[in-house]
């Protein structure tokens, strides 16, 4: 079956991508697969300078799922473009920027820098950080600033399309998908993960430092799902799915309710070579449940009358 | 074959260790050898067993205790859900495993080295001391909370000097310490090696003492970890400018000079 997706400028050669944060730059998992057998490798969020990001313990086990609280640790776009993105297979993979900044200029700098780069596929906007105490999710939250990033980072990507992520930390996320559609959003990737908690009753503490963390994993597929949902229902640009991705049926489920890609998070971390497999995984059982293609497959969920 | 890979391979056995008078806490598996090239003492191998469906969703990190073409042979202390879990498989469980990861020990044959064990750190040296060619050059000190019995002490003092001291009472732990502290001031005048592995307090002593006497000295970290790979950044040490690096890929092992605990 055909798998190439094209959206949102995106010539993708299969829907399976991977989550920024989840993939480092995609080099970490070259012994474990075909990079280039990836529809997309979404980079590790980059800032404008390098940061150490957040204190030691990072990350928790939750019920199907985990917590982290990593605060965007990077090396700066500069040691993205002379190191990593020089040595990944970006000729044959799209090889998606994740930006990171604290306000809508730096934003515009950020994709400034990057426009110019051969290299990169498109860009990410994160405007939905849990972690990090300035910009990430204050943007995420509010529509008006989800539109500014948008118009600034628009404006300097030159030809790179612009993705934005979304936060499902919001009362609703249709207004902030309207809000990145406004300012100019080429497609739209969500969930970024939901702010969670865990604590430890025996030394009385929290398990992660920052406190407060970013939940991730199977736990939280159902809210990832019903956010594509409502915004596929609402807006005109394509939607990228994230949440939870942990089979071949969980990716066409976002599929399903009308996503043009997905993005493998958290279970790339149930072994290294998931992502890969996925792609075959995928194929095989489109065939399977007899779908004559992915566009027919393609939003194709029957609501009730 | 190939240097570093993902697979699934089967259980051969899970046996407690020194079960005899002690509750089951330290474990040996073994496991099918996972086709590798080759292995480094200090080196580790993420494992995540198949039948765990969603619920755990981490692998567990293990020193590489032993391995040979056929066996790989891994000592497990049970401390948690996953290690519980993981010490309840039985042979023909299979589970996915992916290494070997990160950095080694350094091993100098002529040069006389002591290893420094805190329980189940002695792990990864039954693998130094079966790899060293001198191993009349090692000596073993291991500081262990159960009878020796639970630990592989026998399989390497046989082949090596070995000391061991119980540390049942906090009053032992202080006398556990001054010895320590004495062994890594004679191997610090005879210009040795160092070499530790254990929990992170055991491995903050080590460093000191090492900085005291200015002795070449490595510890092994065993920061919790989810992917094993250098992408999840949740397994970071500072190192000796203060940056946050991976303990997976830039480590475990790290000179004491070049790490802060």
């Amino acid at each position: 079956m055909d798998m190439k997706v094209s959206f949102g400028g995106l010539n993708l050669k299969n829907p399976v991508m991977t989550a920024s944060g989840t993939f480092g730059f995609g080099l970490e998992f070259a012994p474990y697969g075909d990079l280039t057998k990836l529809g997309g490798i979404v980079a590790k969020g980059l800032s404008l300078k390098p940061r150490e990001g957040n204190p030691m313990p990072r990350i928790a086990e939750t019920p199907c799922g985990m917590l982290n609280a990593i605060g965007i640790q990077n090396p700066g776009v500069e040691d993205f473009i002379t190191k990593a993105l020089p040595a990944l297979p970006w000729k044959d993979v799209a090889v998606i920027a994740n930006l990171y900044a604290c306000d809508a200029a730096e934003f515009g700098e950020l994709a400034g820098v990057l426009a110019g780069e051969e290299g990169v596929a498109a860009l990410e906007v994160n405007v939905s950080c849990p972690n990090v105490k300035e910009g990430g999710i204050a943007f995420g939250q509010d529509p008006k600033q989800i539109c500014k990033v948008t118009e600034a980072v628009k404006k300097n990507a030159g030809n790179k399309p612009v993705i934005v992520k979304l936060s499902p930390n919001v009362t609703d996320i249709v207004t902030c998908a309207r809000a990145a559609a406004e300012g100019g959003a080429d497609s739209l990737s969500l969930i970024n993960t939901l702010s969670g908690m865990a604590v430890d009753i025996r030394n009385r503490q929290p398990r992660i430092a920052n406190v407060i963390a970013g939940l991730s994993g199977p736990a939280i597929k159902p809210v990832a799902l019903r956010c594509v949902h409502q915004v596929v229902q609402a807006v005109d640009i394509p939607v990228v799915g994230i949440g939870g991705i942990a089979s071949a049926e969980d990716a066409l489920e976002f599929i399903l309710v009308g996503a043009h890609a997905i993005q493998v998070g958290t279970a790339n971390f149930l072994r290294p070579d998931f992502s890969f497999d996925l792609v075959d995984e995928l194929e095989k059982l489109l065939e399977d449940i007899g779908a004559e293609s992915l566009d027919e497959f393609r939003g194709s969920l029957k609501l009730p009358l | 074959m190939s240097l570093r890979n993902c697979q699934c391979i089967r259980i051969l056995d899970v046996s407690p260790v020194g079960q005899l008078k002690k509750p089951d806490e330290f474990f040996e598996l073994k496991l099918e050898y996972p086709n590798w090239d080759g292995w480094k003492p200090g080196q580790f191998v993420m494992i995540r067993p198949t039948g765990w469906e969603l619920d755990l969703l981490w692998a567990r990190p293990f020193s590489i205790c032993s391995a040979d073409g056929e066996t790989l042979t891994l000592f497990v202390q049970k401390v948690g859900r996953g290690t519980s879990r993981i010490t309840a498989l039985k042979p023909g469980d299979t589970v996915s495993i992916w290494g070997p990861l990160g950095n080694s020990f350094a091993m100098e044959p002529d040069t006389p080295t002591l290893l420094l064990a805190g329980g189940i750190g002695i792990a990864p040296f039954r693998g130094y001391v079966e790899h060293h060619s001198h191993p009349e050059n090692l000596r073993l000190f291991l500081a262990h909370r159960l009878p020796l019995e639970c630990y592989p002490f026998g399989q390497l003092s046989s082949k090596v000097e070995g000391l061991c001291m119980l540390d049942g009472q906090p009053d032992d732990l202080q006398y556990i310490i001054a010895a320590m502290k004495e062994q890594i001031r004679e191997f610090a005048e005879k210009d040795g090696l160092v070499l530790a592995c254990g929990p992170t307090p055991f491995m903050r002593t080590v460093q000191t003492f090492a900085n005291e006497f200015g002795v070449r000295a490595q510890v092994s970290l065993e920061n919790r970890m989810a992917c094993g790979v250098g992408a999840c950044l949740g397994c970071v040490t500072k190192d000796g400018n203060d940056h946050h690096v991976q303990v997976c890929t830039k480590g475990p092992v790290f000179w004491t000079d070049k790490v802060k605990l």
